[in-house]
């Protein structure tokens, strides 16, 4: 089966359901929810038997990329949305709240549907390797965003994230496409495999002058990074993330911080190749990368220390996170026979990132739905009321805070092992490692405030806690993966084909 | 099969999360540790070498293997150091049943995290192993600690995290610089690093274990950390997991003995201020817990002399005093501020004060602790005869080891000669906490104080028949660490090592004797 039919088939079913949700007046809710989490996992299998573009669809190959990476960022979007998908279950009291009857289900089914869409968009930009062609994924998911976040927009919050969402995103698409032109005016191409040959003083397309003079070019792809700095939530383009996580549904929270920023990775990974390649853009692109990932991993760390709201507090610890990881792209690596290369290194701390944030989210929507409050001061006494949770809750903070023997210290692991392997030969790096100490250290701190609330402090209320059943599958399940994988990582190398 | 000391807890937590009774648990556990460390040790004497090394590759790229092993005799003395103080540890202190399942936990938990930590023989999990014990003291100072528990709590978390990620920007950067194939003790031990990379990693090694080990002036987190810890806490804390920064630091040297060496006076610098500094400033403590924290900083600073000896002799070969006399002092220091620990709680938990001023006269209701509060006390300063004499003599043995009398004294010989004046400190201090607790007239605080009952003797007692049996044979525990270049004399071709001059190392450094024929021997 050819691979792009795998787009295809998300879009269709994301269609389907959508009809269905229109024209069908039996079928409930929840058998949309159900409908497209069982067609998302049937897909999940085909994803490793589907073949690249043949020969005779050289065209399209000049578009879409089918790579280990590609397959990787094709399950990692896949997964996503499956598992915020069985979020949404537990959090649809919460939703239902904020219907036109409130209480009532009615005119919820677009929540169930829409997810899919933006998962066919991230799938897509996971094989984008033409700027139009990414430039289109990239809206797809942005604008199925702009609906998810202000579902509840009949609750102030939900539409003031609705609001600025859509200001920014609009503004960052006007930077994309501006960063595109001056690309496309520089070297006559959209084509990223040509703007590499263009850049690349062996190719027969080596233009030597654009090379002694980059400065045009690089003025674009500043434009295109600060336009992926709004998808994966990196300064300066991060002001949006606190509100917008906060006010936003919990599963629509939990959908942005994981797959849209997967997808903006996967993105700017492959815009970022040419220019890292290529002997004359390597050393300011590295710069323009570090000071991004510099100021985000200071920005997102040092305030995330007096949050007291866990939402808002997972959304500046995204913005660190995204830090982190554009400290291993700034590292830019081909990697050798021991050590991985920034693709590899960038996959393996997403994937990561993806089993620990979604557990934290599950645990989110758990306590909101047991609290109503999204408050640090709602985990108060959760040691006594249900040990399991707050133990899971425990390991997954550790594991946010990169503590090894967790899945999350790989991450971390493989970031510094870039940046400082890199700062042999750029001593500008060093830098990048020590802001990066400061915000692991910070990280400590932050995440361990939940840890205490959980345990220092007695909450108003002593009564156990009950999980509902889909939540707590998810969050045991999460919680043992992100142990496992800290002991034994080579599954996520296996997926991600190292 | 090392495997097994870090199953035993793990399995012991799994089954303590599933409700079995924590105390027992936790009791049994640790006492089947301490057998099986003891069994492994002898059996690794007596050569039988292979069949205790445990490897499971888990990442390919970078290669990472889950290795376990007894790598060298320094690790089976800390494999035996940790399994000795957490049988104490899971015996001493009292809590409340409703924090039973933590404490317990807790003390599993930092056991089985230095023992893996000691056992490794990979440089991954040996990193990540000494941080399995990060939460744990996080949540046990601050739900259960003594004082100003919360602030304590923080600031040991915080400065631990610091020091643990200095430490692992220190470890990837080196691995780095050695392009060795995979992360194994083996591979890397084997390999050279370039000289200009070993000056900025030996920092980047100083500054993490440092921190880990609080050198002077990375220091302060530990006394009031050990002060509010729950007492099995502190002795696990200050008795084995704070040796791991020391562990790690004589592992690694021979990586990188020409950066160490360009940092041989800030070294130097340092563990003055431990000795001397710290000294001053433990003189002056009021309070019996904060005192015997400080003590234990304070005493760091001999075991970074060693350390300076060694670098100052660039090998083992040029100094081979320094590392055995390290270890044993790590050993003997483990062992004795553990037992301090475990008695200032029972102090406590009989007058309900540790104030010296308010303390007085103990002796006279309670003999026993006196007693042995007297022995782990005199051990401390250094009374012959207690394990920490024979370690604290090599020490300053070593620091003049490469010293030819009619030269010039350096560094390192300075350094010891104000070193020596520590035990001067030492005594004062302690003597002085002695005579405030357990002499004089009784106070109001001791009047109905009575002695220990049986089962609070036991881990002291345990602790002092190992101070005392270490001190009259120090052989039993140095005879597990090889002459230098034995591991790799078939690597690389070593000149002959001069024969030590000590009479006791002499024959303790025999590997081919059990520690059985001995103990014959010495008598």
């Amino acid at each position: 089966m050819p691979a792009y039919w795998l787009e295809v088939l998300v879009v269709l079913l994301g269609l389907f359901l959508l009809f269905l949700e229109a024209f069908s007046t039996s079928a409930s809710k929840e058998l949309i929810r159900r409908l497209a989490i069982g067609g998302l996992i049937l897909l999940l299998l085909p994803l490793y038997f589907a073949e690249p573009p043949s020969a005779k669809n050289a065209e399209l190959a000049r578009f879409y990329v089918f790579d280990s990476y590609a397959i990787f960022f094709k399950f990692l979007a896949l997964l996503t949305t499956i598992l915020v998908l069985f979020m949404a279950y537990d959090y649809r009291k919460v939703l239902n709240r904020f219907t036109v009857d409130p209480g009532t289900e009615h005119g919820t089914g677009e929540y169930y549907a829409l997810p899919v869409f933006a998962c066919a968009g991230m799938m897509w930009m996971a094989s984008a390797r033409d700027l139009v062609s990414i430039f289109v994924a990239l809206e797809l998911v942005t604008i199925t965003f702009y609906i998810l976040v202000a579902f509840m927009r009949r609750q102030v919050g939900s539409l003031e994230a609705g609001v600025k969402y859509l200001i920014l995103g609009a503004l960052s698409t006007a930077f994309l496409v501006y960063g595109i032109a001056w690309i496309y005016g520089t070297t006559q191409t959209t084509e990223l495999a040509r703007i590499a040959a263009v850049l690349d003083p062996q190719s027969a397309l080596y233009n030597a002058q654009l090379a002694a003079n980059p400065t045009a070019l690089l003025f674009g792809l500043a434009l295109i990074l600060l336009a992926l700095a709004f998808k994966v939530g990196a300064v300066p383009m991060h002001l949006w993330i606190p509100d917008v996580y906060q006010g936003a549904p919990t599963p629509t929270t939990a959908f942005l911080s994981v797959g849209s920023k997967a997808a903006g990775f996967i993105v700017a990974l492959r815009i970022l190749d040419p220019f890292f390649a290529s002997p004359a853009t390597h050393e300011q692109t590295t710069m323009i990368v570090l000071t991004l990932a510099g100021l985000t991993i200071l920005v997102g760390n040092l305030a995330a220390i007096p949050q007291t709201n866990f939402k808002r507090l997972l959304a500046y610890s995204s913005i660190a996170h995204a830090g982190f990881v554009l400290l291993a792209v700034a590292a830019w690596s081909t990697g050798d026979q021991n050590t991985l290369n920034t693709y590899q290194a960038v996959s393996f701390y997403l994937g990561t990132y993806l089993l620990i944030t979604l557990g934290a989210f599950f645990v989110l929507v758990v306590i909101r739905g047991a609290e109503d409050s999204d408050e640090i001061s709602a985990f108060e006494g959760l040691g006594r009321r249900n040990p399991l949770l707050a133990l899971c809750t425990t390991v997954l903070l550790a594991a946010l805070a990169g503590l090894p023997l967790t899945a999350g210290f790989f991450g971390k692991f493989f970031a510094f092992q870039l940046a400082i392997q890199s700062a042999a030969t750029s001593k500008i790096l060093w830098w990048g490692v020590g802001l990066g100490f400061v915000g692991v250290a910070a990280g400590f701190y932050y995440y361990l405030k939940v840890v205490r609330s959980m345990y220092w402090r007695a909450g108003p209320s002593a009564e156990a806690l009950v999980i509902p059943p889909i939540s707590r599958c998810a969050i045991i399940s999460l919680t043992l993966a992100t142990l496992v994988l800290g002991v034994w990582p080579q599954p996520v190398l296996w997926l991600i084909g190292g | 099969m090392t495997a097994l000391l870090i199953l035993i807890p793990l399995f012991a937590i799994i089954a303590i999360l599933r409700g079995s009774d924590p105390r027992k648990t936790a009791q049994g556990a640790t006492g089947l540790m301490l057998v099986t460390g003891v069994t492994l040790a002898l059996l690794w004497q007596t050569g039988v070498k292979k069949s205790l090394a445990f490897s499971v590759p888990v990442l390919s790229k970078p290669s990472i293997s889950l290795s376990l092993d007894f790598y060298d005799g320094m690790s089976v003395v800390m494999v035996l150091l940790s399994v000795i103080v957490s049988f104490a540890a899971a015996r001493s202190g009292k809590c409340e049943d409703q924090h039973a399942k933590l404490w317990y936990l807790a003390i599993l938990l930092i056991a089985a995290g230095a023992l893996g930590a000691f056992l490794a023989t990979d440089l991954f999990f040996f990193y990540a192993f000494h941080e399995l014990a990060l939460i744990p003291t996080f949540l046990t100072i601050g739900l259960l600690g003594r004082g100003d528990r919360k602030e304590i709590a923080w600031k040991v978390t915080i400065y631990l995290a610091f020091g643990s990620i200095v430490l692992l920007a220190g470890l990837l950067w080196l691995v780095g610089a050695s392009g060795a194939e995979n992360l194994g003790f083996e591979a890397i031990l084997e390999s050279s690093i370039p000289t200009d990379a070993q000056r900025g990693i030996a920092l980047f090694l100083l500054v993490g274990f440092g921190t880990l080990v609080s050198l002077f002036p990375f220091h302060s987190w530990a006394a009031p950390a050990y002060a509010s810890a729950p007492a099995p806490i502190a002795m696990l804390h200050a008795g084995v997991l704070k040796k791991f920064g020391l562990y790690g630091l004589l592992r690694l040297f021979p990586l990188v003995p020409e950066g160490m060496r360009g940092w041989l006076e800030f070294i130097i610098f340092l563990l003055l201020g431990n000795i001397l500094w710290v000294g001053f400033v433990t003189i002056s403590q009021k309070r019996l817990d904060t005192l015997l924290g400080n003590s234990s900083v304070m005493h760091m600073g001999y075991i970074f002399l060693a350390f300076a000896a060694l670098v100052d002799a660039g090998s083992e070969v040029g100094n081979p005093i320094a590392k055995p006399a390290a270890v044993l002092l790590m050993f003997g220091h483990g062992i004795t501020v553990a037992m301090l620990f475990g008695l200032a709680d029972r102090i406590e938990r009989q007058t309900g004060t540790l104030e010296l001023r308010d303390l007085g006269g103990l002796g006279k209701n309670a003999p026993s602790l006196a007693f042995l509060f007297g022995l782990a006390a005199m051990a401390s300063i250094g009374l012959p005869g207690l394990a920490n004499f024979a370690g604290e003599v090599m020490v300053f043995i070593a620091g003049f080891r490469s010293w030819e009398p009619g030269t010039q004294f350096g560094w390192v010989q300075i350094a010891t000669v104000f070193a020596l004046w520590g035990v001067v400190i030492s005594a004062v201090y302690m003597l002085r906490a002695y005579r405030c607790i357990f002499q004089g007239g009784t106070t109001p605080t001791t009047e109905n104080a009575t002695d220990l009952s049986p089962p609070d003797k036991r881990p002291a007692v345990v602790l002092a028949t190992v101070l005392l049996v270490v001190g009259l044979f120090p052989n039993l525990i140095l005879g597990f660490i090889e002459k230098p270049g034995d591991r790799k004399s078939a690597a690389r071709e070593l000149p002959a090592p001069p024969s030590p001059q000590l009479s006791s190392t002499e024959s303790a450094e025999d590997p081919g004797r059990s520690a059985g024929s001995r103990i014959t021997n010495n008598e």
